[in-house]
């Protein structure tokens, strides 16, 4: 995994979030301010044509990560590099900014009501002014074509779409600046199998071609596996298993990436009455995580030093886990 | 007797361009304590059904021909008020979109204790308890606590959750849930549908479950529709339309689900796209992209018939095919 050049470096990337009440009844309460981890010391490294897929529980901070990646947010303490450049200095660079773009995951919150389809997805092109004149509108119906809508629906308004549509828009804009850096935050999860297989091939296809680079973001794990040459498994904050993804799926090390894995549901459940095992417990919350390793009230092989003692990474072949119980050999298999 | 008929509901948009036929003669039924799951290509008219069922098809949208029967009696031609009587009593509503039914302005606990007093002769406290118990059945950790937060306090995927105990409080007999998971990470997915199982169970309550999971269908659904260009083109028992598809479009969207077990360069897929509403082919809908097209499907439109264990619109299940 050493070949290529890194594209996207995260170091020791955190990013809070201040969620303090308002300072008159934090006084009436006689409450300190409170700050929200959502990224917690995370790193990672993509090299070019590759994908990193990110998993993990609802609210563990994948889409913060996404947004650090392309500068939406800046990292409140580490650092993320684009190309080996502090990603504060590229963003400056309109020429670099380019380079990089995000498919956000709400398709409903990401499109501008009053605009039509062929001006949202336009946007880009103009505003980095790619093409001129004609140009610009045959390069938005061939977009359009590639994400399975026509050229014509050009002209309507998002809310003549149903929502998968509406999704396919918002890939046609993210890719129109011919991005090599993309984050596809839960790219298909409003689309059907059958599309959602036709923007994964176009997704990869795109990338053989133009050696586009990935940070790939969904909950299906199957996608997943599908889509990602590098994983990384969040919780809490912080990437707790990280690796290949052949590696990881074949023998997941971390007691949390096993409970995930156990708990997708498959085809082979029609018609049967097998129950899938549920995650037990919930994400507690990141205001006040849980001391040591922040997933022991969850997990079955949790012990004193596990309350105690924040796991660090060790290696087990090809494969970064934050367990102690993978570190002493325990419970493995 | 089936709790909910669709029988040949036809929807429309009259545009400047002319009218568009969104859904096109759509008959289907759920029998009491029966869970239908509704799959198809984004934009095959599964919310446009749902939301004809309820009666909040958005203007200028309108059922422009057949009807819809809940136990019995016509509900496809109420005054508006009769059907919001409807609306939350006999039929509660997940949306695609969790946002649009929460008010910003009340706190979780007013919305649902408002909710079922609405329809259920409850006093203060009792509903309050129920909420309570409904937000731990959906998987709000420290419920009692969180009762009276409002929904800008919650993350995405909690206020999904409270929208789904807000669906089910007033004890509906029908629930028109539209991806309701889709949000949901596995873990919390696998609580949501074990919740709605236990319903379906317990209170014989019938769902009508419109979602992309095809391993949520599995593991929920009884029997299968199938939508394609506005018309439902299979349906059947969930292990045979899963296992045993007879409709090509079917056979299709089956094979290009990603499996977790092995890893492929390409997915399948079907190629080329669903045909516009204002440029839908004659005959059968999905012929410009059908592997096994034959003549009769470009000019004759086919209904749903027999077709080994499932029922599918498509000719080539015709026992006696046409002359000339
Ligand atoms: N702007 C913000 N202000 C305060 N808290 C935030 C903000 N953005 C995110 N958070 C919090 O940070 C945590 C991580 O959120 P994030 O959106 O990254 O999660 P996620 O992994 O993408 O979840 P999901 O799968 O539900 O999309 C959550 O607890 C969330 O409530
Ligand atoms: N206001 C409108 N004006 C014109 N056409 C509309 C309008 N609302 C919906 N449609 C069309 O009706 C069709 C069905 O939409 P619907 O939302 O029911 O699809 P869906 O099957 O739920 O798709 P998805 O899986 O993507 O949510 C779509 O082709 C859409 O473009
Ligand atoms: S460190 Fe301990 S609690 Fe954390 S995952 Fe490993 S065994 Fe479980
Ligand atoms: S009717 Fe013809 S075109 Fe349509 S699905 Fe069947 S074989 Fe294919
Ligand atoms: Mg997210
Ligand atoms: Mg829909």
């Amino acid at each position: 995994m050493a070949e290529g050049r890194i594209v996207l470096e995260a170091i020791e990337a955190s990013r809070s979030f201040d969620v303090s009440r308002p300072w008159l009844q934090r006084m009436v309460a006689r409450e300190g301010r409170r700050v929200l981890r959502a990224v917690d010391a995370v790193s990672f490294a993509v090299t070019v044509g590759r994908t990193l897929s990110l998993v993990g529980e609802s609210g563990c901070g994948k889409s913060t990560v996404g947004r650090l990646a392309v500068g939406l947010y800046e990292p409140s303490g580490g650092e993320i590099r684009f190309e080996g450049q502090s990603l504060s200095t590229a963003r400056a660079q309109p020429a670099l900014r380019r380079r990089m773009n995000m498919i956000f995951q709400d398709p409903y919150a990401s499109l501008n009501p009053r605009w039509r389809v062929s001006d949202i997805v336009a946007e880009p092109i103009r505003a980095f002014r790619l093409l001129s004149g004609r140009d610009v509108q045959d390069r938005v119906g061939q977009l359009l074509t590639q994400v399975g809508l026509s050229p014509r629906d050009g002209e309507k308004y998002p809310h003549e779409f149903s929502g998968g549509q509406r999704q396919r828009v918002s890939i046609a804009r993210a890719l129109s600046s011919e991005p090599e850096f993309l984050v596809c935050d839960e790219p298909t999860s409003a689309l059907d199998v059958s599309v959602q297989a036709q923007i994964l091939n176009l997704m990869r296809d795109l990338q053989a071609r133009m050696q586009i680079t990935y940070l790939f973001i969904s909950h299906n794990l199957a996608v997943v596996r599908h889509m990602s040459d590098l994983l990384g498994v969040m919780y809490l904050g912080r990437i707790v298993e990280y690796g290949p993804g052949e590696s990881i799926f074949a023998a997941p090390r971390h007691p949390y990436t096993r409970l995930l894995l156990d708990a997708i549901p498959d085809l082979g459940m029609a018609g049967s009455t097998r129950a899938r095992t549920p995650v037990g417990g919930e994400v507690p919350s990141p205001i006040n995580p849980p001391s040591g390793c922040t997933f022991h009230p969850r997990c079955p092989l949790a012990n004193a030093r596990c309350r105690a003692e924040v796991p660090k990474h060790t290696r087990d072949g090809d494969v970064l886990a934050a367990c102690h119980a993978v570190e002493e050999g325990r419970g493995a298999g | 007797m089936s709790l909910l008929d669709v029988d040949g509901l036809t929807v429309e948009f009259p545009t400047r361009r002319g009218v568009l036929r969104a859904l096109d003669r759509v008959s289907f039924s759920i029998a009491p304590g029966e869970v239908l799951g509704v799959v198809g290509e984004s934009g095959a008219g599964k919310s446009l059904t749902g939301a004809a069922i309820i009666g909040l098809l958005e203007p200028p949208g309108r059922i422009a021909a057949g009807q819809i029967r809940l136990e019995g009696g016509r509900i496809d031609n109420l005054s508006p008020d009769r059907m919001r009587r409807v609306r939350g009593k006999q039929v509660g509503a997940i949306f695609q979109d969790p946002l649009t039914t929460l008010n910003p302005l009340y706190s979780v606990g007013r919305q649902l204790t408002e909710t079922m007093q609405a329809h259920l002769p409850l006093s203060g406290p009792e509903a309050r308890r129920r909420a309570v118990r409904w937000l731990e059945d959906v998987g709000i950790p420290a419920a009692a606590q969180r009762i009276d937060a409002y929904p800008h306090e919650f993350s995405g995927g909690m206020r999904q959750r409270v929208v789904i105990a807000l669906a089910l409080c007033a004890e509906p007999r029908l629930v028109i849930a539209d991806e309701p998971t889709t949000a949901l990470d596995v873990s919390i997915q696998a609580q949501v549908i074990a919740l709605l199982k236990r319903l379906t169970r317990e209170r014989g309550l019938s769902v009508m479950l419109v979602t992309h999971d095809m391993g949520v269908i599995a593991e929920a659904a009884d029997r299968i529709a199938v939508m394609y260009a506005g018309r439902v083109i299979e349906i059947g028992a969930v292990a045979d339309v899963v296992r045993n598809p007879s409709h090509p479009y079917t056979v299709g969207l089956m094979g290009s689900i990603p499996s977790l077990d092995v890893r492929v360069e390409r997915l399948r897929q079907i190629d080329g796209a669903m045909p516009r509403l204002n440029a839908i082919p004659p005959g059968c809908p999905f012929n410009p992209r059908c592997p096994q097209v034959f003549d009769r499907c470009q000019v004759e439109r086919p209904d749903l018939m027999p077709a080994r264990q499932t029922e599918a619109a498509c000719w080539l299940f015709d026992p006696a095919p046409a002359h000339g």
